[in-house]
This record gives structure tokens, C-alpha cells and sequence, in this order.
């Protein structure tokens, strides 16, 4: 458990940085929080010729909200949007301080960073996946400047993005807000990676009936997965509990899961069904709670794990770095 | 000063919570080297080649050994023979010779200059492996004849247990409920993993040893014995340690390694183990495969018991030998009233980590099925489950209860009382009933709730141990044992033993253990023994302590030795208080000519030896109220409760806190932890990631109630032992409540109960799905 040998580059600025990246060619790698990447390199799973510590990089770290938007910069740990209490970003982006607190341990909370999660690019984190969900656009810079990638075309596979080998993530942004986006995940334990995430964001119109649905999974795919059967079918229609389960059902059919020693491609697929119905729910009742919807004809769900606060997930390797 | 029974602040605490704790890793000498053990990759293969070359080219590399530098050296032996079984074809070498058993058989080991060049240098020797067919389950490859071992049978042995006409009981019986149940692969993975530090020293010709816990003294035969050094020669030193549970501190090819190498280069050499090496290379426990059956006749008594099982023992015999079959076995017949019984355990090697002993070994599992099957039995009888167990417990009339079966040489007698009595006491207590009716509110609702209980059988204390007590001319007073510190708090146990004699404060006493140089010869820690063996012996020196001082003291003083009243570390008459003498003018005194004599060791000091007669049988009970979570399969634990008897608790907090964390260890194996292997012997457990230890939020309040209703007879302190209460019926409560959640008619079928298998069970239950084949969770 110790790397292999490295060398190690501490810049003070996002221009060094990517001038120390593009220096060292190919096998250079990004250190923000280091909850990944280290525990990979302790194992030898992964072998950068050297790393490049944004530790110093000062002014990538800030939630800040951008006309209706929000704009998150890359070293911004996650236990700074966990406490983030400007009410308007508790308001139109609730989702994302709830979801921090599925992230880990406060320990590593505290440490890794949002950019880091966005750039390792796993299928299975929150942040990727809200990212999917809301229509983020992801800003990365080098050398030749900076270019924004929609989020949907940003992940393009397990730990795979399009951010080249000389690029920095730099900063998200959330164009919209999403006051009834909510986050549910199934991890073996508290603290886990989800071994499956849904999360939904369903606006309705003033007759209750559903205006607008964005379904996105993770842990189905090797990328965060936007459901657009499901969300197409649920335009128009009323909420209620059949309805749903309906939804879920359409939105796991279009699914191939990969499956992993421990859970079968199937046992996601059943997985996605059930959570995606609790992340339905879960929008629907927050709609009504904050008076932008109409009163949900669901019940209960016994032992859920949403973001309202229950949520069950981990994973000492929680995604930061690239 | 009542020192026994107060939950003093323990002794360990202020140096551990300063930063003052010493542990191996914090064991620094200068020059040390850095051994690192190269590993097979494979789970079953013949070595054709170890090209050591390229690593010994890195520079900073000292040595790189393989099993050709140390041929003629013996294999690691047993510590614990079972008679009529002979394991030498199944022992480990140090480093693999010929063949390979398991992923994480050391193949080779590298000495450097540093942490990082000898695991660079490690990755630069080469394997020549031919890859042999794996075996991975117990019960299928009990027939192989393997050349490996000589073409010896996988099969090491059978283990049984009996009594009474057992299949003359079925034939007659008007019930039998049979039932196959599995225990998954987890073990004790102490927080700190293991590690050792060896020093060579010129001048006296010595080794000093850091690091080894558990069972220091044998630990020092063995290595000397294997290097052939005398046991003199090597010097073991106690240090701080982060867990053992059985696992750490065994001897393990690398307390070879370690002493060997130091030896061989007459330089420190330090050895730290990393967790994904642990996770492989530590002993694995539990894995057992049983087909158990019940016999009952028309009133739900219990006949008789019948029960077959196998061992997964993984690739070599350890040194544990077929412990963890005999305590499996022989305790089977649990705390029934039972005129029948026959079990029997396979002991069978597979291409896997070799098992060992880890907390409550044998009866978690046997805890586990003998509970879980009399669940099905009540569901398959009509009976209802807390009265069927009320129906067959053993009660006040029936002790002590002898069954006619010898374990490890002593007759096996249950030395409580009324278990019953403690049964109705623990129901009451946890409320049980209460929350049984929750449960099944619960259900009716739609939820999944259910709720389980156990009464189990537990065992402690065995062999013998030696305690040194003295006063020096200052007054203080050490004491010195050969059990171990590993984190469970036994200095402060042994010092209010000591106190209690001289009626003076704990934290007044030194305790040093394991010290070879200051005590020859201890058994160590392990089987809840320390305090029931080693405790006792050190009451005894106390003892002889008192004795010699009362009769130096009756001379001085001119009073009769036999009146003198020990109180606040003094002596004196009773008619006379106002002469007292303190126990440092009394051991200043005994050095003088007139108080010494021949043949007799001088000063104020005591010795004592302690053998066990026999073991003795702590009982409880377990717990559960369990939810489901229908769409997931996830197990949440609502409640949790247990009753035990300790017999007496020297230290009460002590005593708690060992059940406590034993239960949480016990619900970590019957819902998370497990060491999963690919078809190919890979282990798919390396990191705390895939392998679970449950965490804080895993886990309700435990109610815990300890009772001190029934002194062990068998020793002085009359105490039962602690340490494995808490997780030997953890699996059965765990399991029962899952199924009563569940409203299973039949078995859960394996622990741990993770989601997946907690789905299958709900597919099950549900009439199947069409789609999709059984699954082997």
C-alpha cells in the first residue's frame, strides 16, 4: 500500500497548473482531495508519473449563484455545499447540500472536493448524476483556454470523460433551478457509492398534472442516464401511484445494467424500478411541500433512502480526483 | 477499597488517550530494514520458478528469500493437537514450497532499506506458476486426493461429538425438522493489522521481539525452534495492540519471516502488514456448511439433535488445528435438554486463506444453526418459538448438567444454574414480548418486521497460566502475567485482581505482560480465558504475597500471622491498630538475614501457577427486531438485546463493553462482512470497501443486562469469562428475526443476510421468478 514512485508539482495558480499538466505529458495526473486518486495510487492500481496538487490554486473554491443559475468552482469541497446557506441556493437547489450528505464520511467530506467528483467521472456519484439530471455544463481549461461541455456529453464512460489529459475542471454550472429535484440511492451502508441512484425532477402544471419530468440513474450504466422514455410519458399525466410505478417500470426497461461481483444486472434493473419510483415520490411530495405542485396521491415508502436525510450509501474511494 | 466489581478508570487510558501508546508500528530501531512478502497471485498452482534477480538488483534491496533459503526448516506446527489426527501434510511452510494453496501464499520475501523499495522491489520477482484446478467449496472437494499434500485427501479429518442411541431416537420420534444452513467466510480484522519488529543484538547475543500478541510465549518456541536459536536467545516485548479477536497474534509464516531474517542479516527488521495483504493473508473464520435435524416427540420435547457439517478450512492447517471443529461439535447439543445427540464436522482444505479462530469460534456457527433450525422447528410444529425453547431449557433441578462427552481432555459440565430462570429473566428484561406485538402490528400494516431471539451456550477459560506478584523495598507493587494487552483492558483487570489482595488502589499496581525475560512461561490470550486462568493465577501470587507478609509482619509485630488485617497496603493486629506496618517495611525486611530462608526466594514475592480442571459454560440470550426493506432487501436492526451470565465481573464497564462490541462484531457477520472469492479462487475482498465492517449507523442501542446470578464453581473469582458472549449468538438472533420478518415457513439458508439474499428470499417466498434462475448468494 505505498505508490510507486511520483513526482509532485504544487502550483499557486490554474495557469501553472495546466502548464505544469501539459508539461509532464500524458501520465500526469490532478491531486484536489485526493479520496480517490490516492487510494488508487497506495494500491498501484493507477501509477501517474506525477502528480499536480491544486492544494495552492486559490479562487476555484465558491457556490455562487449566476441570474436564476448556480455556478460551483472546481476545489469547492463537498462539505461547503452540504452547509451552504444562502436560502436561495436551499431553495432552487436544494438538492445538491441534501445529496453532499450521502457523499462519505465527514471526513471525507471535508476533504474532497466537487470538481474532483465531476472529473474521476464515476458512474456511480451524486454529483455526476445531478449533473445529468439538471443539464449542467462543465467548464475545463488548459493552455488554449477554456471550453464548457454539456454534462451529458461529459461522462463517456466509467472514470472516462471528455476532459483531455491537459485540462483542469474548472468550475459547473446549473443554468436552471430545480426546486423539486430530489436524490435517492441504495448503497449497502451509510456512506457507500450507491450500488444504484435515481433521482427526478417532476414539475407539475396548476392542475396538478405533470408538466415536466427529469429522470437520470447511476450505477445502470457506465455514465450517469438520463430515462427519456419515462420522461416523454410523463408529460400531461396525473401523479398518481400507478402512475409512478409506471414511469419506473419504462425508465429501468430502457436499461442494460453492467453487473459487478456483488450485484447482478438484474437485481439493478429491479433496483432502478424501486428507486426510481421513491425519486418520483420524493419530487412530487417536496413540489407540494414548497407549494409548486399539487398534493401527491403516494404513499409512504417504508426504509427509503432519499435525500430528504435517511440516505444509505458508501465507499472509502469516493470519486475526487481524475 | 473494593476494588473487584468497581469499574475503575482503566490503567491503559491515560497513556493511550496522550498519544503515549506504544504499538508495533511505533516501534522504531535504528537501521531497521523493511520486509515485504511477496504473495501468490494464484489459488492453486505448482511453483516452476522464483526469479529473485531483478529485485535484488534495486537498489537498496538487502535480501530476497524464497523457500530454497530455508530448507530442513520445519513447518509451522499446531498449538493445540487434536488427538488422533495428524495434520503434518496440511501445515503451512513459511514461504510456500512446491505448490501454492491459496491467493496470498508468501512465496518470497524482500528485505530493503525502505517501505517503498521493498514493495517496489517485491512486484520485480518473478513467478513461475502452473495453475492447478481450485477447489472452493468444503463439501464437494472432501474426496480429492491432492498432490500438494502428498496425495493426501483434502479431508484433514472428521471431528465427532455424541451421546445417547440418536438414531434410534429419530426412528421413533414423532416430529423431525431437518434444515441446511450455511455461515459465510468473515474473521476478526483488527483495526491495527499485524506487524513485528525484530532486533539483533551483538553483544548478548539476543533477539528482542515487538509485536507479538495473543500468545507470546508459544509464538517464542516456535520461532526459536524453527530458526533453532535458544528460546532464551529470544526476548519477547509486549506492545500496545489494536484488536486481536483471536486472529492477530497467531504464529504466521511472517512471525517466522520476521525473526528469520533479522537473524540471518543481524539487522532490525520491521514487517507492517497493510490491509489488502490482511484481508488475505490474516486467518479467515466462520465458513461452514451444516445439515442439522431435530427429533421431538408429541409434546415438542426435544429427542435429539443430528448434525453433519463441513469445514471450509482454506489452504493449510493452521495453528489453531481443529479447534474451531471441536468447539463446533461438541457444543452443538447447546443448552437443551437433549438425551441425544450426534454432530460431526468435515474438516476440508480449499484453495482459500486458511481459517482460524476469531471470537466465539464454532459457537457462532453452532449458536446460529441450533437456533435457526429450532425457528423452523416452532414454524413446523405449531409451536410458538419462545415456548419451545422454555419447553426445553434446562432448569434449576438439572445442575450441574453433564454431558457424557470430554472436550480437550475435561469432562464437558455445564456448571451454571437454572436456564430457564434466565430465560424468563432476559425476556422480561428486553421486553420481548412487547416487541414481538410491535412486530406484528407492524406487519399487518404492510410492513416487514419480525423479531427473533436465541438462548446460547458459550464456553471460557482452559489450560493454565503463571502470575509473578511482588512488593519492592518502595512499596509498589507489580505484577507480571503471560496473557496479552490487545486493547481489551486486561492491565487494569489484572492490577484490581492484585489490589484486592493488599486493599490498595488499582492504579497503584504495575502490570506487565508477556514479558518472557520476567515471567518464563503464559498461555496467553484468547477462548475468554485471561481473566478466568490468568486472573486466578494472579490472585494466587497475590495471595502468597500476603501470606509471607503476614508472617514477617506477625514476628514484628508479635501478633499471630492469621489475625493481621490487611487494609490500605498495611498490616496490623486488630487489637492493636495503631502498629501497623506498610508492605514496604515489611519487603525492605524480608531481605534481611534473619526473615530469609533456605530454598526460598527472597523479598516480598508470590508465584503461582493455575490449572483449569475444566472449562466453564457462560449462557445468555440474543435479541432482534429486525425491518425490511421490501424494494432493496436491505436488513435494518430495530432492536437489540442481550442477557448474559458472567458469573462475577471484575470490572463491570469492562465486562459490558467487551459484549457490546462482540455483538457488533457478531451482527457484522450475519448481515455484512464476508471474504467472497471469483470461481477462480480470486479474493473479491481486499478492501474495507468489498469486505463491511458494520458501522455506527448499522447499528440500534443494544440493551445489555449482565447477571451475576450463578458464580463459576470452578475457580475462585468464580468468574465465567467475557469476551464472546456478545457475537456467539449474534447470527442466530439476526437470522431468526430476518425470517420472522420474512414469514418464512422454512431456513434463511446462509449468513450474512445481505440484500441480495435477503431479495432471493423475498422472490422465494413470493412464488419465484420466472425469469431468473436460483441464485447462490
Amino acid at each position: 500500500m505505498k505508490p510507486a514512485r511520483f513526482a509532485y508539482f504544487q502550483p499557486d495558480s490554474v495557469d501553472e497548473a495546466v502548464a505544469c499538466l501539459r508539461e509532464n505529458g500524458g501520465e500526469a495526473r490532478v491531486l484536489a482531495g485526493g479520496q480517490s486518486l490516492l487510494v488508487l495510487m497506495n494500491r498501484r492500481q493507477i501509477r501517474p508519473t506525477a502528480l499536480v496538487d491544486l492544494k495552492r490554486v486559490r479562487g476555484l473554491d465558491y457556490l455562487v449563484r449566476d441570474g436564476e443559475g448556480l455556478r460551483i468552482g472546481a476545489l469547492t469541497r463537498h462539505i461547503d455545499i452540504e452547509n451552504a446557506d444562502d436560502p436561495q441556493i436551499r431553495t432552487a437547489f436544494g438538492v445538491l447540500p441534501e445529496s453532499a450528505r450521502l457523499i462519505g464520511h465527514l471526513p471525507i467530506r471535508t476533504r474532497g472536493t466537487f470538481g474532483g467528483s465531476i472529473a474521476y467521472a464515476d458512474p456511480r456519484a451524486e454529483w455526476c448524476l445531478l449533473a445529468v439530471l439538471l443539464d449542467a455544463e462543465v467548464v475545463v481549461v488548459s493552455e488554449d483556454g477554456s471550453r464548457t461541455v454539456p454534462a451529458k456529453d461529459f461522462f463517456t464512460g466509467a472514470h472516462q470523460s471528455a476532459a483531455r489529459w491537459d485540462e483542469i475542471v474548472a468550475e459547473v454550472r446549473f443554468p436552471h433551478p430545480a426546486p423539486n429535484a430530489a436524490l435517492v440511492e441504495f448503497g449497502i451502508q451509510q456512506g457507500d457509492l450507491p450500488v444504484v441512484a435515481a433521482s427526478a425532477a417532476v414539475d407539475l402544471d396548476a392542475r396538478g398534472r405533470i408538466a415536466s419530468a427529469r429522470i437520470a440513474l447511476g450505477g445502470v450504466a457506465d455514465r450517469p442516464v438520463r430515462a427519456n422514455g419515462a420522461e416523454k410519458a410523463a408529460v400531461g399525466s396525473v401523479p398518481d401511484g400507478r402512475l409512478l410505478d409506471h414511469l419506473a417500470q419504462l425508465a429501468s426497461k430502457e436499461l442494460d445494467p453492467p453487473a459487478d461481483p456483488r450485484t447482478d444486472g438484474h437485481d439493478r434493473k429491479e433496483l432502478a424500478t424501486v428507486l426510481v419510483a421513491r425519486a418520483l415520490r420524493a419530487s412530487i411530495a417536496r413540489g407540494a411541500t414548497a407549494g409548486t405542485g399539487a398534493t401527491p396521491r403516494t404513499g409512504a415508502t417504508p426504509g427509503t433512502s432519499a435525500t430528504a436525510g435517511t440516505g444509505r450509501q458508501a465507499d472509502h474511494q469516493k470519486a475526487e480526483d481524475r | 477499597m473494593n476494588a473487584i466489581g468497581t469499574s475503575v478508570p482503566r490503567l491503559e487510558d491515560e497513556r493511550l488517550l496522550l498519544g503515549r501508546g506504544r504499538f508495533h508500528d511505533g516501534v522504531i530501531r535504528p537501521g531497521q530494514l523493511w520486509m515485504r512478502v511477496v504473495r501468490s497471485p494464484v489459488a492453486h498452482g505448482r511453483i516452476r520458478g522464483v526469479d529473485t534477480s531483478a529485485a535484488e538488483r534495486l537498489p537498496g534491496v538487502v535480501s530476497v528469500i524464497t523457500s530454497a533459503d530455508l530448507v530442513g526448516m520445519p513447518r509451522i506446527p499446531v498449538r493445540q493437537p487434536a488427538p488422533g489426527m495428524d495434520f503434518t501434510p496440511y501445515l503451512q511452510a513459511p514461504l510456500a514450497t512446491g505448490f501454492v494453496r491459496y491467493v496470498g501464499d508468501p512465496v518470497a520475501a524482500v528485505l530493503a532499506d525502505d517501505p517503498y523499495v521493498a514493495e517496489d522491489a517485491a512486484e520485480l520477482v518473478a513467478l513461475d506458476i502452473e495453475e492447478l484446478p481450485v477447489a472452493l467449496d468444503a463439501r464437494s472437494a472432501a474426496d480429492l486426493e491432492l498432490e500438494c499434500f502428498g496425495g493426501h485427501r483434502a479431508e484433514v479429518g472428521i471431528i465427532e461429538f455424541g451421546y445417547g442411541e440418536v438414531d434410534e431416537v429419530f426412528a421413533g420420534a414423532a416430529h423431525v425438522v431437518s434444515t441446511n444452513l450455511r455461515v459465510g467466510r468473515h474473521s476478526g480484522t483488527p483495526l491495527e493489522p499485524r506487524g513485528l519488529v525484530a532486533e539483533w543484538d551483538d553483544r548478548a547475543e539476543r533477539m528482542t521481539i515487538w509485536g507479538a500478541t495473543k500468545v507470546p510465549y508459544f509464538n517464542r518456541r516456535v520461532a526459536a525452534q524453527m530458526i533453532g536459536l535458544p528460546e532464551h536467545r529470544i526476548h519477547m516485548l509486549e506492545t500496545d495492540a489494536g484488536g486481536s479477536f483471536g486472529v492477530r497474534g497467531e504464529f504466521y509464516p511472517e512471525d517466522l519471516l520476521v525473526p528469520y531474517l533479522c537473524f540471518r542479516t543481524r539487522r532490525p527488521v520491521k514487517w507492517s502488514e497493510d490491509r489488502a495483504e490482511h484481508f488475505v493473508a490474516a486467518n479467515h473464520a466462520r465458513q461452514q456448511e451444516h445439515d442439522i435435524e431435530l427429533a421431538f416427540d408429541e409434546d415438542h420435547r426435544l429427542l435429539g439433535l443430528r448434525n453433519e457439517a463441513w469445514l471450509d478450512n482454506g489452504g493449510y492447517i493452521r495453528t489453531h488445528g481443529a479447534v474451531v471443529a471441536v468447539l463446533t461439535a461438541s457444543m452443538m447439543s447447546g443448552p437443551y435438554r437433549l438425551p441425544a445427540c450426534r454432530s460431526r464436522v468435515h474438516i476440508v482444505t480449499t484453495n482459500k486463506t486458511p481459517i482460524g479462530t476469531y471470537r466465539a469460534p464454532g459457537r457462532y456457527q453452532h449458536n446460529f444453526v441450533r437456533e435457526h433450525a429450532l425457528d423452523v422447528a416452532a414454524t413446523q410444529l405449531g409451536a410458538d418459538p419462545v415456548e419451545l425453547r422454555r419447553r426445553n431449557l434446562l432448569d434449576a433441578t438439572e445442575f450441574p448438567h453433564r454431558r457424557a462427552i470430554h472436550i480437550f481432555g475435561s469432562p464437558m459440565v455445564l456448571d451454571g444454574k437454572d436456564h430457564l430462570e434466565h430465560f424468563d429473566k432476559a425476556l422480561a428484561s428486553s421486553e420481548y414480548q412487547a416487541w414481538r406485538e410491535q412486530a406484528r402490528a407492524a406487519r399487518e400494516s404492510g410492513r416487514l418486521v419480525g423479531t427473533g431471539c436465541a438462548f446460547i451456550l458459550e464456553k471460557a477459560g482452559l489450560g493454565y497460566d503463571s502470575a509473578i506478584v511482588d512488593v519492592d523495598t518502595t512499596g509498589a507493587v507489580r505484577v507480571a502475567m503471560g496473557g496479552a494487552n490487545v486493547g481489551q483492558g486486561i492491565e487494569t483487570v489484572m492490577a484490581q485482581i492484585t489490589a484486592e489482595e493488599f486493599d490498595v488502589p488499582a492504579e497503584s499496581v504495575k502490570v506487565v505482560l508477556s514479558d518472557t525475560d520476567i515471567l518464563p512461561d503464559g498461555s496467553g490470550t484468547f477462548a475468554s480465558r485471561t481473566t478466568v486462568v490468568g486472573g486466578t493465577a494472579v490472585k494466587q501470587a497475590a495471595e502468597a504475597v500476603v501470606r509471607k507478609a503476614r508472617r514477617v509482619a506477625g514476628v514484628l509485630l508479635g501478633a499471630d500471622p492469621e489475625e493481621l488485617r490487611v487494609e490500605g497496603g498495611t498490616l496490623f493486629a486488630p487489637g492493636d491498630p495503631d502498629k501497623r506496618l506498610t508492605l514496604a517495611e515489611i519487603a525492605r525486611v524480608c531481605f534481611t538475614p534473619a526473615h530469609l530462608r533456605n530454598g526460598e526466594e527472597p523479598g516480598l514475592i508470590g508465584r503461582s501457577t493455575y490449572v483449569a480442571d475444566g472449562m466453564t459454560y457462560p449462557y445468555g440470550a440474543h435479541f432482534a427486531q429486525a425491518e425490511i426493506d421490501p424494494g432493496t432487501g436491505q436488513v435494518r436492526l430495530l432492536r437489540y438485546a442481550i442477557t448474559y451470565e458472567i458469573g462475577r465481573a471484575v470490572h463491570p464497564q469492562l465486562v459490558r463493553q467487551q459484549i457490546l462490541g462482540g455483538a457488533v462484531q457478531g451482527i457484522g457477520g450475519a448481515l455484512f462482512e464476508e471474504f467472497r472469492y471469483s470461481e477462480r479462487g480470486e479474493p473479491q475482498s481486499i478492501t474495507l470497501n468489498d469486505y463491511r465492517w458494520p458501522r455506527a449507523s448499522d447499528i440500534p442501542e443494544i440493551r445489555l443486562d449482565v447477571f451475576e446470578d450463578s458464580p463459576a464453581p470452578g475457580n475462585p473469582l468464580g468468574v465465567r469469562g467475557a469476551g464472546e458472549g456478545g457475537t456467539a449468538g449474534a447470527g442466530a438472533a439476526v437470522a431468526n428475526a430476518v425470517r420472522d420478518a420474512l414469514q418464512l415457513t422454512g431456513d434463511v439458508g446462509a449468513l450474512p443476510l445481505h440484500p441480495e439474499r435477503v431479495k432471493e428470499l423475498l422472490r422465494r417466498r413470493d412464488g419465484g421468478d420466472a425469469d431468473r434462475p436460483a441464485r447462490d448468494a
